[in-house]
């Protein structure tokens, strides 16, 4: 139930997956709306928030990736071809390094800023800053990183969620559902299916 | 009789201890009886401040514009008085989005609220050269108490310097944006410049 099988996901995998997905969803309109209110007291509370959030992201996806090489990974169904295989497996690639290097670019925003606005996530724990160098530039520069690659993996979010939505309602194979529900095995969705149609 | 004759001595000591002891409390109220008067704040004094953060460090900075009178009373301390103003606009960090930040409405909100102001309401001497300046303090339309440490620095014919230190909650006059990031307690410390008036 916990741990992954060769043909579904177990729960803990599952849970990392939504719940990392969420926030870093969330991460990308909360960033879009902090740096444009003109409101300070609202904008100083939305960067800690997306500062603590950013942190959670980045721990839960360390955690991630050790259960994520402690277990096996369910093989994809074999209606899939080479291409799309090779397709959907860079996508993953792409958001798996995203999880990781994009809030550690917001961390180098944090730590190279002129302002040298302290790290309290969550009001909880004090986060140091990296050794970077302090200046308008060197903040400017890791902004416009943070934010490109941000705007790019939601690009890539977007599409991993659309070819997740195909392979339910086009391809009908149990890929979604998967990550839906512990230890569904792709054949039985598939077998339904066929049955309904 | 041998208690009397101890009787007598000790007396005797503890008149010549007394007498002493008085010498120079007459020689320190004659000094000070020198600077009795009205006095108007300079602009060299310093108006500094400092707001610790978690994590270790802070916000320090200073007022650049003030104004204020007061009356120095030595004979009896209770009837010296301070009125002091301060213009938050002034504010400087040595970081202009700092100061932005701390015009704004987010903290001092200068432009509805352009003075700090504060007005003793009883002055104690707490030692042969410190006294304690309680009083009201009034900013951004909130009035609280507030009490500040004096202590004499030197002083001339028409001069005098105090040093003074205090320390003030901002959350009593709405200004608590960034706690617990940003301690509530402001630390003041001041170099209070008068010349007689």
């Amino acid at each position: 139930m916990l741990r992954n099988n060769k043909e579904s996901f177990g729960l803990i995998s599952i849970l990392f997956h939504w719940v990392i997905a969420l926030i870093f969803l969330g991460q990308i309109p909360l960033g879009y709306w902090m740096v444009r209110t003109s409101d300070f007291t609202l904008q100083f509370s939305l960067y800690q928030w997306h500062k603590s959030f950013g942190f959670l992201v980045l721990g839960l996806s360390a955690l991630r990736l050790v259960w994520k090489f402690a277990n096996t990974r369910p093989s994809d169904p074999a209606t899939m071809g080479p291409l799309e295989r090779a397709t959907a497996h860079a996508a993953h690639v792409i958001l798996y390094l995203s999880l990781f290097i994009i809030p550690v670019t917001g961390w180098a925003i944090a730590s190279s800023s002129p302002l040298q606005i302290p790290t309290f996530m969550f009001n909880l724990v004090v986060i140091p800053p990296l050794p970077l160098g302090i200046s308008d530039s060197a903040e400017a520069f890791w902004t416009a990183i943070h934010a490109y690659l941000a705007y790019f993996s939601a690009a890539v979010a977007v599409g991993h969620i659309l070819a997740a939505l195909h392979h339910h309602f086009w391809k009908r194979d149990a890929i979604l559902t998967r990550m839906l529900n512990p230890h569904r095995k792709a054949p039985e969705r598939q077998l339904t299916q066929k049955v309904k149609s | 009789m041998k208690t009397t004759t101890q009787l007598l001595s000790t007396v005797t000591r503890i008149a010549i201890a007394v007498t002493l002891a008085s010498i120079p409390l007459v020689a320190k109220a004659d000094t000070l009886s020198q600077v009795a008067g009205s006095y108007k704040i300079q602009p060299s004094s310093r108006i500094g401040f400092s707001v610790g953060q978690v994590g270790g460090g802070g916000i320090k900075g200073d007022f650049k514009k003030f104004s204020g009178v007061f009356k120095l009373n030595p004979t009896s301390i209770g009837q010296s008085s301070i009125n002091f103003t301060l213009y938050p606009d002034s504010v400087s960090t040595g970081q202009a989005r700092i100061e932005n930040f701390l015009r704004s409405d987010a903290v001092f909100d200068s432009a509805n609220f352009p003075t700090i102001t504060f007005k003793s309401t009883q002055v104690t001497q707490t030692s042969p050269n410190t006294a304690e300046i309680a009083g009201m303090l009034t900013a951004r339309g909130k009035t609280s108490p507030a009490s500040f440490q004096a202590s004499l620095a030197n002083h001339g014919k028409n001069s005098i310097t105090f040093q003074v230190e205090g320390k003030i909650l901002r959350s009593r006059y709405g200004m608590d944006v960034g706690t617990p990031i940003y301690s509530n307690v402001v630390q003041f410390d001041m170099q209070i410049d008068g010349q007689r008036s």
